[in-house]
C-alpha cells in the first residue's frame, strides 16, 4: 500500500466516527422533519377503505354509495378506539369546520346498523350531501402530499385542482417570512453601524487596553442567552430600570411611560445586544491584521482622512464586514427564544410559528413544511458563506 | 490611542476623536448593560426588579441574600442543575472525543471531499435550533430517545461539535506536520504519534472546544424544551419557565451565578489561548 493511499485511509478513519454519528443525531432528524413534511397518513391509515373507495370515484357529484358506507363504519370504529380526535383534526386542517362535521357524526352514526349510508349520512348532517366535503376527505387522505407546503406558502387547491393564493386576509406565514428577513436584515444593519466604530477602536488600541475592551465584547457574548433576555425584562419593562431613569429625569411622566418590551422593539433590541459580538469579532480579526502604515501612507499622499478610510481602509475591511454581516444575519433568521420571551405578540418571528404549531395547534406537518422552508433559506446562505468566508472560519472570539 | 480613521473622519482635532470614543463607550455600555444591571438587582431585599430607593443610598438594609438562598434551599433548582450537569459534562465528554479525532482526520492533506465534510460538522452551530429540535423530536421519539437523559446527551453533544471542530482546527493549523514524519522515522506507532506526540502540543485547542461545548449545552433550552420529560429540566429549562410564568428576583440571582460562570469560562479560555491553543 502507497504511503499515500495509507495516510489518505487514517485521515477518513479518523473522521468516519464523527461523521456516523453526525450522520445519526443530526441529518437523520432534518430528513425525519422533511419526510414528515409531504407524508402524512393520519387520515389514510384510519380511513383506508373510504380513501380507497373515493379513488374509485370521478369526482362528479357525489361519491358512491361504497364510500358512504365505508366512511360509516371507519367513523364509527374510531371513535371506538380513541383515533377519532386525530383524525377529526388533520380533516379540519383541510376544511375549516370538518371537525365537528366528523365528531357528531360518529356520534350518531353509532346507533345505524344498514343502510342505505348515503341517506343514513346526509340525516346526519347535510355536509355529506356536499361534494366539496368528499373532495376535503380525499385531499386528507393523501398519504404523499405537499398541502403543507402550500399551507406555508399562503396558498390553496382550489376544487378544480388548481392554485390559488389566499385571499389578503388570510395569508399568515409569507407576511411573516417576510418580517423575519427584513428584521434580520435590519438587525445585521444596527450590528454593522454598532460594532465597526467598536472594533476598530479596539483594533489600534494598544495591546493591553485592547485586550480589556475585548473582554468587555467577550463577557456577555459567554454569557447564558436567558441571562441576557431577562436582563432586557428587567431593563425595559414598564416599572423597569430605563423607565424609571426615563421618568426620574422627567422625559416621560408617569403614565407615559414607554412600551419598550412585548413588541417588536424589544425583539430588535435584544437580537441586537445578543448577535453584536458576532460582527465585532470578525470585524476586529480582520482590522487587527491591517498595517496602521498605510492609512499613514495614504495621508503622506494626500488623501484626506474621509478618502482614505473609504479608498484604503473600508475596502481593506469588506471580508470583515460581508463576513459579520452574512452571519448575523444568517443566525437571526433562525431566532427563537428572544422574540419568544421578549417579542410579545407583533414580535414574533417565523420560528416562533414552528414552535407553535409543534407545541400548541400540533398540526407538526405543517411546523415542518415551514421547518423545511427555512432550512433551505439557511442552507443556501451557508453555502454563500463557505463561498465567501469560509466556514472553518466562523469567529468565536 | 493610535492615529484614528474615524476620529479624523468626523472632523479633525480632539472633538471628533471624543465623539467617536464617546460612540464606542456607549455601544460597551449597551453590551454590558445587563450585567451591570442584573448582578446588583439580584441583592434586591424586595422582590421587585428595579432599584429601590434604598438601593440607590447604598442603605446595607436594601440589599440582601434572600434570593440566594430561596435558590439554594430549593428542590426544583437544585435538581436542575444536576441535570444540566449530567447533560452538559456527558455531551462534552463524545463531542469532544469524536470532535478533536475528526479535525485531526481534517488537518491531513489527503482527507477526501474535506470541504464538504467540514461544512457537514461545522452545520449544526448555522442551522436554526428550532428546526433542529423539531427533526430530533420526530426522530429522536420514534427510535425510542424521547425524554431520556441518552437522547438530550445526544443532540446537545451534536450542538457542541462544531465549536470542538472549529477550535482544533485552528490549534492544527499551526502544528508543523514534519513532527509526525519525525515521530513515525523513530518507530512510533500511527497511534502513538497522535496519542504522544499531536494531542499534547494541541491540547489548549481541545479544552476550549470542550468548554465551549459544554457553555452551549448548559445554556441550550430549545431542545430541551421539545425533547425533555420533566424529570430532564434543566438550568435553562427552569429560568424558561421562570420567565415566561412569573418572574421572581431568584431568576437573577440563578442569572447571576450563570455571569460568574461565563466569566471564569471566559478566563480560562482566554490563559489558554495565551498558551498557544484556539
Amino acid at each position: 500500500m502507497s504511503h499515500q493511499s495509507r495516510e489518505r485511509r487514517r485521515a477518513v478513519g479518523l473522521a468516519l466516527p464523527l461523521l456516523l454519528f453526525i450522520v445519526v443525531t443530526f441529518v437523520a432528524p432534518l430528513a425525519a422533519m422533511l419526510v414528515r413534511s409531504i407524508h402524512d397518513p393520519a387520515v389514510v391509515d384510519a380511513l383506508p377503505e373510504t380513501i380507497s373507495a373515493l379513488e374509485g370515484w370521478d369526482g362528479q357529484g357525489l361519491p358512491p354509495e361504497e364510500a358512504f358506507a365505508a366512511m360509516a363504519r371507519e367513523l364509527v370504529d374510531a371513535r371506538a378506539d380513541r383515533s377519532l380526535g386525530k383524525v377529526a383534526s388533520a380533516l379540519n386542517r383541510v376544511q375549516g369546520g370538518l371537525r365537528s362535521v366528523v365528531s357528531r357524526s360518529a356520534r350518531s352514526l353509532e346507533g345505524v346498523s344498514e343502510g342505505p349510508w348515503r341517506e343514513a349520512m346526509a340525516g346526519v348532517h347535510e355536509a355529506w350531501s356536499d361534494p366539496t366535503t368528499w373532495h376535503a376527505v380525499l385531499a386528507a387522505g393523501q398519504r404523499f402530499t405537499l398541502r403543507h407546503y402550500l399551507g406555508a406558502l399562503d396558498m390553496r387547491r382550489l376544487p378544480d385542482g388548481s392554485l390559488a393564493r389566499q385571499p389578503e386576509d388570510r395569508r399568515i406565514y409569507l407576511p411573516l417570512l417576510w418580517r423575519t428577513l427584513a428584521v434580520s436584515a435590519s438587525i445585521a444593519v444596527i450590528c454593522l453601524v454598532l460594532g465597526y466604530p467598536l472594533a476598530h477602536l479596539i483594533a489600534i488600541s494598544p495591546p493591553g487596553r485592547a485586550n480589556l475592551l475585548l473582554a468587555l465584547v467577550l463577557v456577555p457574548f459567554w454569557t447564558s442567552l436567558l441571562v441576557r433576555t431577562t436582563a432586557w425584562i428587567v431593563l425595559l419593562q414598564r416599572q423597569g430600570v430605563v423607565n424609571d431613569l426615563l421618568a426620574a429625569i422627567g422625559l416621560v411622566g408617569e403614565d407615559g411611560r414607554l412600551a419598550l418590551i412585548y413588541n417588536m422593539t424589544g425583539t430588535v433590541v435584544a437580537m441586537t445586544h445578543v448577535l453584536l459580538p458576532f460582527m465585532v469579532l470578525p470585524l476586529y480579526s480582520v482590522m487587527h491584521g491591517i498595517p496602521p502604515q498605510y492609512m499613514r501612507a495614504a495621508s503622506s499622499l494626500g488623501a484626506r482622512p474621509a478618502q482614505a478610510f473609504a479608498r484604503v481602509y473600508w475596502p481593506l475591511t469588506l471580508p470583515g464586514v460581508g463576513a459579520g454581516t452574512l452571519l448575523v444575519f444568517i443566525l437571526a433568521i433562525g431566532y427563537y427564544i428572544t422574540p419568544a420571551l421578549v417579542g410579545g405578540s407583533s414580535g414574533q418571528l417565523i420560528s416562533n410559528m414552528v414552535a407553535y404549531h409543534m407545541q400548541t395547534s400540533l398540526n407538526w406537518g405543517l411546523a415542518a413544511a415551514l421547518g423545511g422552508i427555512m432550512l433551505a433559506g439557511v442552507l443556501a446562505l451557508y453555502v454563500l458563506y463557505d463561498r465567501l468566508v469560509g466556514v472553518e472560519r466562523l469567529g468565536l472570539g | 490611542m493610535g492615529p484614528s480613521a474615524f476620529a479624523r473622519l468626523l472632523r479633525p482635532g480632539q472633538l471628533g476623536r471624543a465623539a467617536y470614543v464617546a460612540y464606542c463607550v456607549a455601544v460597551l455600555i449597551f453590551l454590558f448593560a445587563p450585567i451591570l444591571v442584573i448582578v446588583p438587582l439580584s441583592f434586591n431585599a424586595e422582590p421587585y426588579f428595579t432599584f429601590t430607593e434604598g438601593m440607590l443610598r447604598l442603605d446595607p438594609e436594601a440589599y440582601s441574600l434572600r434570593w440566594y438562598r430561596e435558590i439554594v434551599e430549593n428542590e426544583v433548582w437544585r435538581r436542575s442543575l444536576v441535570n444540566s450537569l449530567i447533560i452538559g459534562v456527558s455531551a462534552t465528554v463524545l463531542a469532544t472525543a469524536l470532535g478533536t479525532l475528526a479535525a485531526l482526520g481534517l488537518a491531513s492533506p489527503a482527507m477526501p471531499a474535506r470541504r464538504f465534510v467540514t461544512g457537514l460538522l461545522i452545520s449544526p452551530m448555522i442551522t436554526p435550533v428550532i428546526i433542529s429540535a423539531t427533526g430530533m423530536f420526530f426522530f429522536y421519539s420514534r427510535i425510542g430517545l424521547g425524554q431520556t437523559y441518552l437522547g438530550l446527551i445526544l443532540a446537545h453533544a451534536t450542538l457542541g461539535i462544531p465549536f470542538v471542530v472549529i477550535t482544533v482546527t485552528a490549534a492544527l493549523a499551526g502544528y508543523d506536520r514534519n513532527l509526525n514524519r519525525a515521530a513515525a522515522s523513530l518507530g512510533a506507532s500511527p497511534f502513538a504519534v497522535v496519542r504522544r506526540v499531536q494531542l499534547p502540543l494541541i491540547a489548549p485547542g481541545v479544552i476550549s472546544g470542550a468548554l465551549f461545548a459544554f457553555a452551549t449545552s448548559f445554556d441550550e433550552v430549545v431542545v430541551v424544551l421539545f425533547m425533555a420529560g420533566v424529570e430532564q429540566r434543566t438550568i435553562p429549562r427552569q429560568m424558561w419557565a421562570g420567565i415566561r410564568e412569573q418572574i421572581s428576583p431568584a431568576i437573577l440571582a440563578v442569572a447571576t451565578f450563570l455571569v460568574v460562570f461565563a466569566v471564569l469560562l471566559l478566563a480560562v479560555v482566554a490563559w489558554l489561548r495565551k498558551r498557544g491553543g484556539g
